[in-house]
Formats: C-alpha cells, sequence, structure tokens
C-alpha cells in the first residue's frame, strides 16, 4: 500500500504557490474543502487561478478567497449567489471565464482521463464558441472543447483511507470525482480518514492512484445555501 | 391571466409516463409538485442526482443532499447519485426526455438567452448551455412581459443567447406557443385573456389557426 496520508492541511498545501492553477470542487457550498479555502485564507497565496463550479457566496467558500483579492481568474459555470464577486467582475478586477456546466466537468474528467480536447454542442452558436473550431457530426453542430491544465486539484470527499480512496456522499459528490487526479497533484480532504483496508473496495468512488495527499478535515461547517422545507 | 404556479401546473400537462425531466431554478421547479396522476417521471437535477424528491421535513434537511438550485431536497426509492461528468453524460447523451427551463428571452426560430445581460448581471449559463444543446425536448417557463411592458417573446434575442433554434415550447402567464418552422403558432390562451392581448404583448408574429381555446388549468 502507498501511504498518501499527511497529517495537517498545512502540509496537504505544500507547493501551492502564487500564480498556480487550482482546481476545487463543490457545486454552491455542496462538498466544497473547506480546510483547504481555509488555509489558502491563512497562506495568504494569490494571483490565482480558480478553477470551480461557483464562487461560493460572499462569506463563505471561495467567497473567502475572493474577499482577500487572492484571486486573479475564476473559471466557472454559475456565480449568481456572490454580490462581491459580481462587483469584482463587473468592474474588471477579476477575470472570469465562464463556461457550461457539463464542458467544465468534461474539461475536468479530460484531463483525469489523457483526453487532450474534445467535441461537444454545448455553446455552439453562442459566445462560448468564439475562436474555437467547429465540426458537425452526425447533422450536429459542436465546438471543440481542451482539458484543463492545473497545478493542483482539491476535493472533498465524505470518507477516505490512508491509499488515498475514495468515497462521497449525496450531491457533495458532484465535481470532486472528476478533479481528483485532474492535476499535477491531487489533495483530498475527507471528513473520515480511515486505515487501508477498513472501506470495501466495493464502494469506492475514486481509487487512491488519483490521489496523491489525503489528510481528515476538521469542523466541517457545511452551510446550507438555500434551506427548503416542508410541514409535517 | 397565470401566476407562477399556474404556469407550472400547465407545463406539468406535458409530462409523459416513464418521462426523466430536469427542472430549470425558478418556476421549473415548482412542476415537480402537480405531477399528472397515474403517471411515473423521475426529476434529475445536473449537481448529480436522480429520482428527486420533495423538500425534507424541517430538521430533517441534510447539507450534502441538495438540488441544482442549492436548495435541501430528498430521495425517492430508487434514486442515486453521481458526478457533474456522468451527470451531463446523461443530458448531453439524450437520456433526459425532457428539460424545463426559464428564459429572458425567446426568438421565433427556437433561440433562447437567458445567463447574461451585458454590463448589468452576469450570473453564468449553468448547466443551461450543454441542456438546451441537447435536450430533445425544450419547455421555456417565463413571463410574457418584462417589467416595463416590453415583450420577451421575440423576432430575434437581443442578448447574448445560451442555444440556437432549441426551444420547442412556451408557456407564460398569458398563452401556450409552439416553436414551429414557420415561427410561433399560438396553441392556448390563459384564462380570461385574449387573443388580442396575447398579439400585443408580443413582438415576435404569431401563427393563429382558428379559435384558441383557453387553458384548462385545475
Amino acid at each position: 500500500m502507498i501511504n498518501k496520508k499527511v497529517n495537517s492541511v498545512q502540509e496537504a498545501l505544500q507547493g501551492v504557490e502564487n500564480g498556480m492553477t487550482i482546481m476545487l470542487g463543490g457545486f454552491g457550498l455542496c462538498g466544497i474543502p473547506e480546510n483547504s479555502i481555509a488555509e489558502l485564507v491563512k497562506k495568504e497565496t494569490n494571483n490565482l487561478t480558480c478553477i470551480s463550479n461557483n464562487a461560493g457566496v460572499d462569506d463563505f467558500g471561495l467567497g473567502l478567497l475572493l474577499q482577500k483579492k487572492q484571486i486573479k481568474k475564476m473559471v466557472s459555470s454559475y456565480v449568481g449567489e456572490n454580490a462581491e464577486f459580481e462587483r469584482q467582475m463587473l468592474s474588471g478586477e477579476l477575470d472570469v471565464e465562464l463556461i457550461p456546466q457539463g464542458t467544465l466537468a468534461e474539461r475536468c474528467r479530460s484531463a483525469q482521463a489523457g483526453i487532450p480536447a474534445f467535441y461537444t454542442p454545448a455553446g455552439y452558436g453562442t459566445e462560448v464558441a468564439e475562436g474555437k473550431e467547429v465540426r458537425e457530426f452526425n447533422g450536429k453542430m459542436h465546438i471543440m472543447e481542451h482539458a484543463f491544465n492545473a497545478d493542483f486539484a482539491i476535493v472533498k470527499a465524505w470518507k477516505g483511507d490512508t491509499a488515498g480512496n475514495l468515497i462521497f456522499k449525496g450531491t457533495a459528490r458532484n465535481f470532486n470525482p472528476c478533479m481528483a487526479g485532474a492535476a499535477k497533484i491531487t489533495v483530498a480532504e475527507v471528513e473520515e480518514l480511515v486505515e487501508a483496508g477498513t472501506l470495501d473496495p466495493n464502494q469506492i468512488h475514486i481509487p487512491g492512484i488519483f490521489v496523491q495527499r489525503i489528510f481528515q478535515g476538521e469542523l466541517y461547517e457545511k452551510r446550507i445555501e438555500q434551506r427548503t422545507v416542508r410541514q409535517k | 391571466m397565470l401566476d407562477k404556479i399556474g404556469i407550472a401546473k400547465r407545463i406539468a400537462q406535458e409530462l409523459k409516463d416513464r418521462y426523466f425531466v430536469n427542472l430549470g431554478i425558478g418556476i421549473p421547479t415548482l412542476v415537480a409538485n402537480y405531477i399528472p396522476q397515474g403517471i411515473d417521471v423521475e426529476f434529475q437535477s445536473e449537481n448529480g442526482v436522480l429520482g428527486m424528491g420533495p423538500f425534507p421535513f424541517e430538521g430533517e434537511e441534510d447539507a450534502d443532499i441538495i438540488n441544482a438550485g442549492k436548495q435541501t431536497i430528498t430521495t425517492l426509492p430508487g434514486a442515486s447519485f453521481f458526478d457533474s461528468a456522468l451527470s451531463f453524460g446523461m443530458i448531453r447523451g439524450q437520456h433526459v426526455d425532457l428539460t424545463i427551463l426559464g428564459a429572458m428571452e425567446v426568438a421565433e426560430n427556437g433561440d433562447i438567452a437567458n445567463w447574461k445581460i451585458p454590463g448589468k448581471m452576469v450570473k453564468g449559463m449553468g448547466g443551461a448551455m450543454d441542456l438546451v444543446a441537447s435536450a430533445e425536448n425544450i419547455i421555456v417557463a417565463m413571463m410574457h412581459v418584462n417589467k416595463k411592458g416590453e415583450s420577451k417573446i421575440l423576432k430575434k434575442c437581443s442578448l447574448p443567447l445560451t442555444g440556437v433554434g432549441c426551444v420547442k415550447k412556451i408557456v407564460t402567464e398569458l398563452a401556450v406557443l409552439e416553436v414551429t418552422p414557420k415561427g410561433f403558432k399560438l396553441l392556448e390562451r390563459a384564462p380570461g385573456v385574449t387573443v388580442e392581448h396575447i398579439i400585443a404583448s408580443t413582438e415576435a408574429e404569431l401563427i393563429i389557426e382558428g379559435d384558441i381555446p383557453e387553458m384548462v388549468i385545475d
């Protein structure tokens, strides 16, 4: 067994430097690597390009890095919940690349799977297609999209083991499995880290080969963005 | 004239037995509350769940189980969770039968705009571009006119497009319109709304054949 366990978030994020491109899992505030984001704030790493479906809210998630102006460029599909983000983008302080969500996921997966580019119909005929190769397949128009090239992927899982195997819970899975192994170094933070051999190999969602460093996070807040309930 | 719930109820009549359906944020989400009796449908949410159920009871919310609108939800028997790449595989691969989403503008050739107002509002397209580029059947839930009373049903979209030539049907507070190769065809009027009112509220030309029936909404 190749041991991937590191003892702290500090150790996990060693080598993250100013100007790097970092992928971060999560959908809204669901399944985000809370401990790693807090550490990036503390480290004051700046000039970052962040690839993440959303940009958090004003005071949580990636919003914390935006507040401190540590992000130079965001690559996302939807940023509607963050007023500070919208302000920085409209004022030109923040460079933003908005891309269709399925394309975002596939650009991660392609990087993970060694596929340099692919064709998708998403965005054909829109400004997303500008400057991209267009090709017709089976009578339908497609545009070419490239795999991402990131320095670090930071993902969050529910359970993991010291071999780096990951299991996700509910919709906190989202982009996390697609980003694992999609960058030069993948860091996984998990709610519960167990010894290799404890998890059932049949139940592993992401094999440890995609993960270089794993640690157990602390004090997960798991903030709910829209608390919707019904009456009994 | 319909309210948002009325629009959702009318769209729910478009659901068919054994359909897999993706619901967008806003009015489309309400459609799940009015599934016609006697049919089975499953709702897909692009953040990675199939078999979405109603909101949880108070105190039973789980931060790890949400829909694409980031609302806490529950799952129904037979539900599954999956990652974002697989989720959009379902969508691009046309395994989802029907997409219901909102729009800022729709044009008579089926173009849709719903993600950006240059210089003013940029929320992003989320999964909408993937959904409209791939779904075989797309129904738009929207208001017919904006707050200033200007038509959002146009000859040509003025805002940046989300997708081209993809919308099949529109349900608004005033009418049900079908997108045909010749343009918008008026199918139904909302209760109490005249054909003249709909024509006056629509910038695009309408194809009107015979008497236009009034919607039947429970």
